[in-house]
């Protein structure tokens, strides 16, 4: 393989102040059309911005979290073009001077290696409103609400070397930036939004080939083929004896492919310039040591503590460590009463196979389960104190699904108790046997397999609740003799 | 009525011997007898003005009357008023009403002052003449076949006129001290950041400042007071306590040090180097002394300026498409031409001029060798100011090379017309005060005479004018059909 891929990846995260960069305005997703544009977003006449320190302090809590240098003075800058959406016909973005400078972020690989990918800063910006192209009649509308929301823009350093590898960096980012509580950091609806700068070079190049911008980029799986197919087309290009050009492309997932979306090859000149509205933005001591003592556990450490403190297996602690609200729902339940550390992997279970399980079918989060934490520590006390088999809990696990109420009440209702007491179980045992003497003659003759036919048929007698150990210890001992 | 000044008039209020109503009425008849030789009102809001007279005679009836209740004044077009058109002498907005008020008109509507009307101006502030002006160029009382000066033309002939007692202007590069050396009024531009900004339609937002145009530093100063502080709105302004401007008015000059840059005496009509040295001779004789100082990167203020004013104003500007509000082409057949018509049909020559220098001082290839070098020269000019003030408490110079010129008379040379702000553009970079005060007359024409101060120092600058109009009369003079 005589090519070498090269991404670089820019995540605009919108940070989840309650009000934009530069005005009042609400940020709440969702509103009516220009529900949400005061009279600065509107870039009406006369109107000044003014600073939201909110968002300079979810900006440095990013940076401690990645280690980065922080600039003590940061410069807004004017970025100037003309659209539609963008109401003043420039916006304002940071350019020599960012906020946050040279980080990093190590970035587990799915064969478990960890990398450690550069970041190569990442800056305060405003988001532009939205248009609308549909449900005009040849016209466009252009909804502002968006207009003025806080964006963080993250650039990496251009270290990955295959998708597989973006996908991981942008997988490890969107668990941090929730971590962090810096951004709600929903794909669907806009607030983690990705742009993928790719090329390629023969091995053992040292400089970097042309790259293109691809954007439109909605969720991992569309980025995942879109590199794919950029890296592909890029080579075919270079191999027909053309060369790759520094443009921007569109990602078209019904299509699988990425198209130039520039008719001429001009680049646009922003004409930066400090945004003489706007003082430099002076970080203090004092304000580096909050942001360092904001920070929650991180990713990697709450990795490291469920492995430590709940003996689970790195993957299982990496799959529950991957969100944030799944985490703390995991930890809920085994702080809860009758659960217990010592319960910890039957807890991870029932989250990583059933509840999730039952979560992806229904298209909900783990915020929206139907199931909290409170009622599935209620089922998993019961299956602790043997109370009930973990066979009869599923019974009870959809029964809660369907909100008929806690485990307990479930039981109750049912009468789903186990039977565990011997002499009982004991009785029945008997009974199955005398009532089957063909499958106990060939069982004692040598068909081993029929042992499974006679728990079966104590099950039927007991409607599933006898224990199962106690079925089994006495039905060897039984079937023995 | 006319003749008095804002000081007399609100101890007239005060002492019960007219009330606003009718004030405002008196003002209003003369506006309307008077400013068809001048044109220096685009918009008269009699009823508002009435209305407000009324709220600020019931204000004084119920003993809440403070220095400015029931004062009728104007303001330049480019402060945004709600509820009364504010157009910026442009086509763009011809018809454009703002939702609010500008941060400094509210302070004065908060005062008690009663706005008349809106001044004629330069089209978004950009122009040293008046002449700049969709609604046709505004003239000077002193000889209507002359500019008043600009960009706050309007407002300058509106007091020197005697049409109103005070008016609000902008400064960016002299738009407030310029007219009034032209017409014969006092003009100040604050300290940048004295005065919000908020409402105040941007021209170079490094720049600009909103300050008062009367008839002497006395109403200048009363004026200054209801305008001047911290407004959270405008990240530039400064949260600096404001002083009684009036308390230091009488304060004696003995001991006042007055620097004569010898740079802002080169290039300068003869005769109004004479005349205002005749002015300085008054100051010498009330205490101050006086020498020379030197601002050895004078020579470049002109073209500094006119890099970054034009860079600030191309961005300022690009709000203004016709998306939003402002004046929209008719069927636009795609986008580019919606942008290329509706601001090609909106804005005026000099405007467009402007935005295309700035478009270009900023782009890639340029913006090194023009924007930053004149950034740079503008802290060297800053510089030269904090040296001569580690010398002297006040600058001195004549505030306009020549005093007024004919209409069209540099029509056909914009950098002509440029090089009138000689003597106050670097004020405007340095972002100090500035007050033009009337010193005399050449053929009948006014001659103003600028004073400098350091950051802060308006109190100062105030009381030296105010102790010069105590031993002048130049201030007291009325355009001879203006009577």
């Amino acid at each position: 393989m005589q090519w070498e891929t090269v991404i670089g990846l820019e995540v605009h995260v919108q940070l989840n102040t309650n009000s934009k960069l530069f005005s009042g305005a609400a940020t709440t997703f969702g509103a009516e059309p220009n529900a949400q544009a005061c009279a600065i977003d509107l870039a009406l006449p006369g109107v000044l911005p003014v600073l939201n320190h909110q968002a300079v302090r979810l900006a440095l809590k990013f940076g401690q979290a990645v280690d980065a240098k922080i600039a003590r003075r940061s410069i807004f800058a004017r970025k100037n073009y003309f659209y539609p959406d963008l109401p003043k016909g420039y916006q304002i973005s940071q350019y020599e001077l960012p906020i946050v400078g040279q980080g990093h972020l190590d970035v587990v690989m799915a064969d478990d290696s960890s990398k450690r990918i550069g970041i190569t800063r990442a800056h305060l910006e405003e988001d532009a409103g939205k248009s609308l192209h549909e449900d005009f009649q040849g016209m466009s509308g252009i909804d502002l609400n968006r207009a003025g929301v806080p964006l963080l823009e993250i650039v990496s350093e251009p270290d990955m070397r295959s998708a597989k590898e973006a996908i991981a960096y942008l997988k490890t980012l969107h668990t941090l930036v929730r971590y962090l509580d810096i951004s709600d950091a929903n794909m669907q609806e806009g607030s983690f939004r990705c742009d993928a700068n790719v090329s390629v070079r023969r091995h053992g190049e040292e400089k970097f080939g042309t790259r293109a911008e691809i954007k439109n980029l909605n969720s991992f799986r569309f980025i995942d083929r879109a590199i794919d197919y950029e890296v592909a087309r890029q080579i075919n290009l270079i191999e027909n004896g053309g060369k790759v050009v520094q443009e921007t492309r569109l990602y078209d997932a019904d299509k699988n492919e990425t198209r130039s979306m520039r008719d001429k090859e001009e680049a646009n000149d922003y004409r930066y310039f400090p945004d003489p509205d706007l003082l430099p933005v002076e970080i203090t001591d004092d304000m580096l040591e909050k942001a360092k003592q904001s920070l929650p556990e991180l990713p990697q450490q709450k990795l490291q503590r469920f492995q430590n403190d709940y003996q689970l297996n790195r993957q299982d602690a990496l799959l529950l460590t991957s969100d944030i609200e799944l985490a703390h729902y995991f930890e809920s339940v085994v702080e809860s009463e009758g659960v217990g550390k010592n319960s910890a992997k039957l807890v991870a279970n029932w989250i990583l196979t059933e509840l999730l399980a039952l979560l992806n079918k229904a298209h909900l989060t783990i915020k929206q389960s139907p199931i909290n934490p409170t009622l599935l520590a209620g089922l998993i006390a019961r299956i602790a104190d043997n109370t009930i088999s973990g066979k009869i809990a599923k019974t009870i696990f959809a029964a809660m699904w369907n909100g008929e109420g806690s485990a307990d009440e479930i039981i109750d209702k049912q009468g789903l108790k186990q039977i565990t007491d011997s002499s009982a179980i004991e009785k029945i045992v008997d009974e199955v046997i005398a009532a089957s003497p063909n499958q106990l003659q060939q069982y004692r003759s040598g068909k081993d397999k029929l042992f499974g036919y006679f728990v079966g048929q104590v099950m039927k007698a007991t409607q599933g609740k006898a224990n199962p150990q106690q079925v089994n210890e006495l039905l060897r001992k039984k079937l023995q003799s | 009525m006319h003749n008095h000044t804002l000081a007399q008039l609100a101890q007239q209020l005060q002492q019960g011997t007219c009330s606003s109503e009718e004030l405002t009425r008196e003002t209003l008849r003369r506006i309307n007898e008077q400013d068809e030789k001048l044109n220096a009102f685009i918009t008269v809001c009699e009823q508002e003005a009435l209305s407000a007279a009324k709220a600020a005679d019931a204000m004084r009836a119920a003993g809440k009357a403070t220095a400015l209740t029931g004062i009728p004044i104007a303001h330049k077009d480019i402060l945004c008023t709600e509820g009364v058109r504010t157009t910026v002498a442009s086509r763009m907005l011809s018809n454009y009403v703002s939702p609010y008020d500008a941060t400094c008109v509210a302070q004065l509507k908060a005062a008690g002052a009663v706005m008349v009307g809106k001044t004629n101006l330069d089209e978004f502030a950009m122009g040293s003449s008046n002449e700049n002006s969709h609604f046709n160029p505004c003239r000077n009382p002193w000889d209507p076949s002359r500019v008043p000066g600009g960009s706050s033309g309007g407002s300058a002939a509106a007091v020197a006129g005697r049409l109103v007692v005070a008016a609000s202007g902008t400064d960016t590069g002299g738009s407030i001290r310029q007219p009034a050396a032209l017409t014969g009024v006092t003009g100040l531009k604050p300290t940048y950041g004295r005065v919000s900004r908020y409402g105040l339609i941007a021209f170079a937002s490094s720049l600009d400042q909103a300050g008062p145009l009367t008839q002497t530093a006395e109403d200048a100063a009363m004026m200054l007071q209801a305008m001047a502080g911290f407004d959270q709105r405008d990240s530039t302004s400064i949260d600096q306590a404001v002083p009684d401007y009036c308390a230091t008015l009488n304060d004696s000059l003995e001991g006042v040090k007055i620097g004569l840059p010898k740079e802002y005496f080169d290039k300068i009509d003869s005769r109004v180097v004479e005349t205002v040295l005749t002015g300085v001779e008054e100051l010498k004789k009330l205490g101050a002394s006086v020498k020379e100082v030197s601002l050895p990167h004078t020579s470049l203020a002109v073209s500094a300026y006119y890099v970054i004013a034009p860079a600030e104003a191309s961005s300022n500007l690009a709000r203004f498409d016709g998306v939003r509000y402002g004046h929209r082409c008719d069927n636009p057949k795609n986008l580019e031409d919606f942008y290329k018509r509706s601001r090609s049909e909106g804005l005026g020559n000099e405007v467009q001029r402007r935005i295309l220098i700035g478009t270009y001082v900023l782009s890639a290839g340029y913006y090194d060798a023009y924007y930053l070098k004149a950034q740079k020269i503008r802290r060297l000019i800053s510089q030269d100011f904090q040296n001569a003030f580690a010398d002297v408490d006040v600058l001195l110079s004549p505030t306009s090379p020549t005093t007024a010129f004919k209409l069209g008379e540099h029509a056909h040379n914009p950098v002509e017309m440029y090089m009138t702000d000689v003597n106050t553009v670097a004020i405007n970079l340095a972002g100090l005060p500035g007050l033009s005060l009337p010193a005399g007359f050449i053929d009948d024409l006014p001659v103003g005479m600028q004073l400098i101060g350091n950051h802060f120092t308006e109190a100062k600058l105030l009381n030296v004018g105010h102790r010069y109009q105590q031993v002048s009369d130049w201030h007291q003079k009325l355009p001879p059909t203006f009577e």
